[in-house]
């Protein structure tokens, strides 16, 4: 039973592990960091719903997601010059829903603690079923999409020129992105599940000399920081959410200190030459 | 004197068989109710070295715009192969290296390979995986532009001039039948610059590949184009090169004049 439990965990984790930073390059490099903090919230708002209505609350958080990411794009039409903003406009909007849903008495459940914190105990069948769905799919369109994709990152403009459907593409990368996010809730929590997809990114930009080495480096990085998390949360007894989430900050500061070291001693070589 | 002037005529004549690749009919545009192209009318044919030069702020640049079809002309027509822009579906025969192409995130990571392979999504398709072929073709791109040994160095890393070689790459992986530079000379030191008009008469005679570029460096553009168009809110000339260099002073002269104008008029 127990370590049934833990294979679960494990087997989630490590699905995270790969989704949450592949997503992650993508948005890191387009500066849209941001965006998986705002999904994040707007699932919120949906498993709060989820709860409030007696609907499974990841699907809600997925609907609401969906909804939040086209009207974000819309948005970004609208305040061309100001992208941003409409990442804040629908974040706004997704902590004021939030706060009224959950202010509601139903939904005020010991089950939302494990939404907002992640929870090895929450995690059941269904939830592993879903997970690998959206690693599926999230998997074969990156496959798919992977140069369109790394074109439009780098370079939007002349991708447009080329003929390249760039909005499209945008709104498949957020809905992609809506998937990872509702989908692993459960693991790493609303309120963590956006440092699993930018952290591991900001680690591997760090030694990343191509788009493919941040791409695998990133997932590194992820898969090492959910089974450090999870042994040590077993281990412990702390919250795994939490944990991972601390193992991804720790191994993104050693990583800082490892090229500062590199640096000066490399300054240090030289100037000893000189 | 009569025989330098009747050569490009027949030249010409001979040309009307040909249909031109760039076509600009009676084109006008403004940005807002700024007028910056005023009735427009040129050709450019295939194997052309094209040159449009013109004082900074002389519409050269929109030229281009209309050319890709990043701006729209108020009045006039802009013809590619024959069509409206807007039949134009197929993007890849255009090669296109913009303006600044190397003012980017130096920390971005891409390597040299990565970067001009992006240059076959055009022709290859969106939903086609890059194949043997593909690389093939980006392995001989770099080979082209000098750049075979920097194929998996990091892009940030590199030199104005080295950067500069990898997006004109990235234009031919395309396998254009044009190719339209903004500026390309911009921020290059006079070494890569002789090397990139090498490149460049090579490209144009070696592949036959159509070449426009937008200059405002006169002197060396008129020594290694073969047809010059000189714009200032209209055009002053356009022609063959020879014929430019023999009323030089005066074709300049009128450019350049209109802009101290202009300048004295807003005082």
């Amino acid at each position: 039973m127990q370590q049934g439990f833990m294979q679960r965990a494990l087997l989630a984790g490590i699905m995270v592990a790969v989704l949450c930073p592949t997503i992650g390059l993508f948005l890191v490099l387009r500066r849209l960091s941001m965006i998986g903090d705002t999904l994040a919230h707007v699932s919120l708002a949906g498993v709060a719903g989820g709860i409030l209505a007696g609907v499974y609350p990841p699907v809600m958080a997925l609907s609401f997601s969906v909804l939040a990411v086209l009207a974000i794009e819309k948005l970004r039409r609208t305040y061309q010059h100001y992208a941003e903003l409409s990442i804040a406009i629908i974040l706004s909007g997704a902590v004021g829903l939030a706060g009224i849903l959950l202010s509601q008495k139903n939904s005020a459940s010991s089950d939302l603690m494990s939404y907002l914190f992640g929870s090895i105990v929450a995690v059941n069948e269904q939830d592993l079923l879903i997970l690998a769905a959206v690693m599926v799919i999230v998997t074969v369109t990156v496959a798919i999409l992977y140069q369109p994709l790394f074109y439009i990152t780098w370079q939007e403009e002349k991708a447009r020129l080329s003929g390249l459907p760039v909005s499209t593409l945008n709104l498949v990368l957020l809905i992609l992105a809506a998937l990872v996010i509702a989908s692993s809730l459960r693991i790493v929590g609303i309120l963590l599940v956006s440092s699993l997809i930018t952290l591991p990114v900001a680690a591997s930009l760090q030694w990343a000399r191509s788009f493919a080495h941040a791409f695998w480096l990133a997932q590194g990085y992820a898969l090492t920081a959910v089974i450090l998390g999870l042994a040590l949360s077993y281990g412990f007894d702390w919250a795994p959410g939490g944990t991972i989430v601390l193992m991804a900050v720790t191994l993104l500061i050693l990583t800082l200190l490892v090229k500062w070291l590199i640096r000066s001693w490399r300054r240090h070589g030289l100037s000893t030459s000189a | 004197m009569i025989k330098r002037i009747d050569h490009p005529r027949w030249r010409d004549r001979n040309k009307i068989q040909t249909e031109p690749v760039v076509e600009l009919r009676g084109v006008s545009f403004a940005y807002d109710d700024r007028t910056v192209l005023t009735d427009i009318q040129l050709e450019i044919y295939p194997h052309d070295f094209y040159g449009i030069i013109g004082p900074n702020g002389s519409g050269k640049s929109t030229l281009l715009k209309l050319m890709l079809g990043l701006v729209t002309p108020d009045a006039g027509e802009v013809l590619l192969w024959g069509k409206p822009l807007t039949e134009n579906t197929n993007r890849a025969r255009v090669g296109y290296v913009p303006q600044k192409a190397t003012a980017f995130n130096a920390s971005f990571p891409a390597t040299v390979a990565e970067v001009v392979a992006t240059g076959r999504i055009g022709r290859r398709g969106l939903f086609a995986r890059p194949n043997p072929q593909d690389r093939e073709i980006v392995a001989d791109c770099l080979e082209r532009v000098g750049m075979a040994d920097f194929a998996h160095r990091h892009i940030g890393q590199l030199s104005g001039g080295q950067q500069q070689r990898v997006f004109i790459a990235q234009a031919l992986a395309g396998e254009p039948e044009l190719l339209l530079l903004d500026e390309p000379t911009v921020g290059v030191d006079s070494e890569q610059q002789s090397l990139f008009y090498d490149l460049m008469t090579h490209l144009n005679h070696d592949l036959g590949l159509t070449i426009v570029m937008v200059s405002h460096d006169i002197g060396v553009v008129t020594e290694r184009v073969n047809k010059l168009a000189c714009v200032n809110g209209r055009l002053f000339y356009h022609g063959e090169v020879s014929l430019f260099k023999d009323r030089q002073t005066e074709i300049l002269s009128r450019l350049y004049g209109q802009v101290v104008e202009v300048v004295y008029h807003h005082h």
